[in-house]
């Protein structure tokens, strides 16, 4: 029941924030121009690299390209879900989070749906695009288990990023100030893995793997999808459970939030 | 010129207050560039046939990119911004200068200064630890800063023709966003510009913004031969005009329509 009835107030917020965003329909309409062409750009960057490389070390088009839907409609969902976390450090420094505080729901739902940003979904798009592509070339058998596969790989990658949003708000109750060098984290993992790691030092796809584990939300299980064998050599089964490191990175990243609430002393203002 | 240079250096002022941030914004750039090399590197291993740039010249390329992006036009000033919300841009146009001649220095100002923290120690770091190669010879050098000052202008230029559109949008959120995603791609930031199919190249070289990173970037690599220097350095100065020329036209319009509360 109170799963239920938290998911209904989360539902709730969202609905607000959305009727708002309405509001200003030609400005809103816009930024979604503007992202859409800037999301699109790196999608067509990629065909324009294949055109003139024809091969990236033996991967096809069709295969980034579905490996890139993944991790962008991973990225948007989680994105769009957590702009209360972004504001976090301001909603700190103001002193706004005390009201948060005397609400009787959890703070991490609170925050999650403080506003859904409409044009953030706007990465959605090209990411879907994408997939959907690449899936009418690729020659896809979709057995139960691919679906099931798919479908974890894009809720393990919304929940790592997720996780990764939230842990770099949590830095905030220690530093009032949200480190901005999180952003190279997540925007240079999604520019990282929208690429098959394989195709970068051993260090830098290490540190993706063990490090920071995006691509054991994008890279492995796609492979395990698209039934090609790792150059990097992981049996069948790893790529079936790496999508699983990407939730219980979120409910860890949920955990060191509540440490830092029960730390958090009000600026006072 | 005065107010440019009282501008210039109270912005970095400004910015050096900032050092955590700026560091923190080299890393990532650090990084970033990192990635595209690895990301370029991998394309480059994979093909034995003859491309329009060779992969040391476009990893020179990627880290000019890091060096030289906070002089791209992305933003607005967001110091107007709370002018025209809260409607001090009154005070603007009581002051005795031209106005359009005062917010492009302005502009240039709020691009040079970013752009010069940025520029030294990445270029520094580009040198020393990733080897990049310096100008193919002393001559290239000079045009590409001739070039990059023409490609400072230009997005200047840009800057405050996007800063006027905010005397009718109030935000500029729309217009910059769909102004940053133009400039990505049609200037060299996503993929050097020689590397997009042959039948687009004629419609990018045409385009304003190759004038803002492939052109200086080209000219260091001796990739634009010095014969054809004249040439390009027109083409970015012809466009830098004409955004001045929409941004005086735009301005003195939006002057018209300007409604301050009194109070």
């Amino acid at each position: 029941m109170r799963v239920l009835d938290s998911l209904y107030v989360y539902w709730r917020f969202l609905a607000v924030s959305i009727r708002a965003q309405m509001q200003y329909k030609a400005s809103f309409l816009m930024q979604l121009g503007g992202r859409l062409v800037v999301t699109a750009g790196e999608f067509m960057a990629i065909l324009v690299l294949f055109d003139r490389f024809e091969s990236l070390i033996g991967w096809n088009v069709y295969q980034v390209a579905f490996i890139y839907g993944i991790v962008n409609i991973s990225f948007a969902v989680a994105d769009a879900l957590t702009t209360g976390f972004d504001l976090f450090g301001d909603m700190v420094k103001s002193g706004d989070f005390d009201r948060i505080l005397t609400r009787p729901r959890s703070t991490a739902l609170q925050l999650a749906g403080q506003e859904l940003t409409l044009r953030r979904i706007s990465r959605l798009t090209p990411g879907l695009v994408a997939l959907i592509w690449a899936t009418t070339h690729l020659d896809l058998t979709w057995t139960v288990g691919n679906v099931g596969l798919l479908t974890l790989s894009i809720a393990g990658g919304a929940s790592l990023f997720g996780g990764l949003i939230v842990l770099q708000a949590t830095l905030a109750f220690w530093t009032t100030e949200t480190l901005e060098m999180m952003n190279t984290v997540t925007y240079g993992g999604v520019e990282t893995t929208q690429y098959p790691i394989n195709i970068y030092r051993p260090w830098f796809r290490n540190f993706f793997t063990f490090g920071i584990p995006l691509a054991t939300v994008s890279y492995f299980p796609s492979l395990a999808i698209m039934g090609v064998s790792d150059p990097l050599g992981t049996p069948l089964w790893f790529q079936y459970m790496a999508p699983l490191i990407g939730i219980g990175f979120l409910l860890a990243s949920l955990q060191v939030w509540r440490i830092g609430v029960r730390h958090y002393l009000s600026t006072g203002s | 010129m005065i107010s440019y240079w009282a501008i210039l250096s109270a912005k970095f002022r400004s910015l050096l207050q900032y050092r955590s941030a700026a560091l923190a914004g080299l890393i990532t750039q650090v990084v970033w560039g990192l990635i595209r090399v690895m990301i370029f590197q991998a394309f480059y291993r994979s093909t034995n046939s003859e491309q329009p740039m060779s992969g040391s010249d476009v990893e020179t390329y990627i880290w000019l990119g890091q060096a030289f992006l906070a002089a791209l036009p992305w933003n607005i000033d967001t110091d107007l911004r709370a002018m025209i919300r809260s409607g001090g841009i009154g005070y603007e146009l009581v002051r005795p200068v031209d106005l359009y001649s005062y917010w492009l220095s302005r502009a240039l100002a709020w691009r040079t200064a970013p752009m010069l923290m940025r520029a030294v120690p990445l270029l520094a770091f580009a040198f020393l630890v990733m080897g990049m190669a310096p100008p193919v010879s002393l001559e290239a050098g000079l045009a590409f800063a001739a070039s990059i000052f023409a490609a400072v202008l230009l997005s200047s230029a840009i800057t405050t023709f996007l800063n006027i559109t905010m005397l009718w949008t109030i935000t500029g959120d729309g217009v910059t966003q769909l102004m940053f995603g133009l400039v990505l791609i049609f200037s060299g930031m996503l993929v050097p510009l020689p590397l997009y199919p042959d039948w687009s190249q004629p419609i990018i070289n045409a385009m304003p913004f190759r004038g803002l990173v492939d052109t200086p970037y080209r000219l260091y690599l001796g990739h634009i031969p010095l014969s054809e220097f004249p040439e390009v350095f027109a083409h970015q100065l012809i466009w830098f005009l004409i955004f001045m020329i929409a941004g005086r036209i735009a301005l003195s319009r939006g002057l018209r329509r300007v409604v301050v509360q009194g109070g």
